[in-house]
């Protein structure tokens, strides 16, 4: 692991990866996106509603997937003090924001037709919520700080503490008794016919892929960030 | 012992603490947590006039009785039964078979006078043709107990995984 | 024509499903605009320092 602490090392596998990444998020989307919205069946009880599931549970899955990876690389910076691991987390945390937003908002759009209700403080319901607001929470932590590093460390403890947080949202609704329906992948395998498997599997490739796409863009404009500072600092000591 | 080492016992030891006093105030507070109760559960619990609660389940099949604007019907969690009136719009999941969950007051006549219903949708999603042919071949009933609250569950054979 | 109509109507959920798929567009492709143009700008403002540095040096 330790290998990959090297930012320029790091970053010659990242950069080799984004061509994939950014290729095949295309793809699953260009394939995905018909079968979606036009060749998949509707629900017996859903009707065309159902659509709504193929973005709201990949981008329910991306929230909690890319805030496990923010954690996990915050305690690999708290630890080991690892740059690229705060580095990591810090540039997830925009995208891991966006991912939970949307699955919030296409939520309300299948509820107010489906329940009667765009919104109720059942347990999953609240921890998603609460998991949209550690992502806020980490960001705007990020810069609150005068000195830097400071900030970082805060950051880092911050997700590191939500993410408590992930195993609520994940059992909520085996747990306790809630309006949300169960998860609908469990140890048996998918409870949704095979016909809606398909384009639900092809929008969680595309957002996974987009995911890491992104992430290696903000990389970049992460490390940049870090050389400016450096830079401008070596100009101030010799001008 | 190093300090990498050191920090990494501490943050072990931190999460740790942390899940555990969280999984303690979880279990206290459930209560107050879970969204609605099962007729069961209700059945187990004193339950006063003024107190406003949910109460889930499936609608009885059959059950659906229509006067005009108001509605009663019996929800089930396959264990123990409870009647519920209702006047106003239903959602447009609500249909007999399957789950909703009911917010109102216990009335003295053991009537759920309930304000507001919401449907509650299981996790099985499937096309019209398949459900019609499940119907057809009987395995629609572990579905339906599948959909029920989970406290029924303990009161009634679990559903065959298919 | 009419059963292009129809699709769009969604059964008529069409006000739910178009907006779950608008906002979900919006969302995917505003981080990745936002992303783009900060690490353009970055980039700029680096080599920007380095000619600095460099004439500095000379």
């Amino acid at each position: 692991m330790h290998k990959f602490a090297n930012p320029t090392f790091f970053m010659k596998i990242a950069n080799a990866v984004f061509p994939w990444a950014a290729g095949l998020s295309v793809l699953c989307f260009i394939v995905g996106l018909p079968i979606a919205l036009v060749t998949s069946p509707p629900d017996y009880q859903q009707g065309e509603t159902v659509r709504i599931m193929y973005v709201h549970v990949p981008a329910a899955w991306m929230g909690s997937m890319v805030y496990a990876v923010m954690a996990a690389s915050s305690a690999v910076y708290l630890i080991w003090r690892h740059t690229v691991a705060h580095i990591i987390a810090r540039a997830s945390a925009p995208i891991g924001a966006m991912f939970t937003g949307l699955c919030l908002v296409t939520g309300m759009l299948w509820g107010e037709p489906m329940w009667g209700t765009w919104w109720v403080w059942d347990a999953r319901l609240t921890s998603m919520l609460i998991l949209f607001f550690l992502y806020l929470g980490y960001i705007a932590l990020g810069d609150a700080f005068e000195d830097q590093e400071r900030g970082d460390r805060a950051a880092a403890l911050l997700a590191l503490v939500g993410s408590v947080n992930l195993p609520i949202v994940h059992f909520s609704v085996e747990w306790w008794n809630t309006l949300h329906q169960s998860s609908i992948l469990s140890m048996q395998g998918f409870s949704i016919s095979t016909e809606m498997v398909v384009p639900l599997l092809l929008m969680v490739g595309a957002f996974q892929f987009y995911y890491v796409a992104v992430l290696v863009i903000r990389l970049r404009a992460e490390l940049l960030a870090a050389k400016i500072r450096t830079a401008r600092f070596n100009l101030a000591a010799t001008g | 012992m190093t300090r990498k080492r050191r920090r990494l016992y501490f943050v072990g030891l931190g999460l740790l603490g942390l899940f555990a006093a969280t999984a303690l105030i979880l279990t206290a507070v459930e209560d107050n947590i879970v969204f609605f109760f099962s007729p069961s559960d209700l059945k187990a619990r004193t339950v006063t006039a003024d107190q406003r609660l949910r109460v889930g389940g499936l609608v009885e099949d059959g059950s659906v009785a229509k006067t005009g604007e108001t509605v009663r019907f019996v929800v089930t969690d396959n264990a123990e039964k409870l009647t519920v009136q209702y006047t106003g719009i239903l959602p447009d999941l609500f249909r007999e078979g399957q789950g909703i969950v009911a917010e109102g007051r216990m009335g003295a006549d053991g009537i759920f006078m309930a304000s507001d219903v919401l449907a509650k949708h299981d996790e099985n999603y499937m096309p019209p043709e398949v459900a019609e042919a499940l119907k057809k071949t009987g395995h629609w009933q572990e579905d339906a107990q599948k959909a029920a609250p989970k406290t029924a569950q303990d009161t009634t054979t679990p559903p065959s995984s298919n | 024509m009419e059963n292009l109509s129809d699709y769009f109507a969604m059964g008529g959920y069409a006000r739910f499903v178009w907006p779950a798929y608008a906002l979900g567009a919006a969302g995917l492709v505003a981080v990745l605009w936002l992303s783009v143009k900060s690490w353009k700008a970055r980039e700029d403002e680096f080599a920007k320092l380095k000619t600095a540095r460099d004439e500095g040096a000379n």
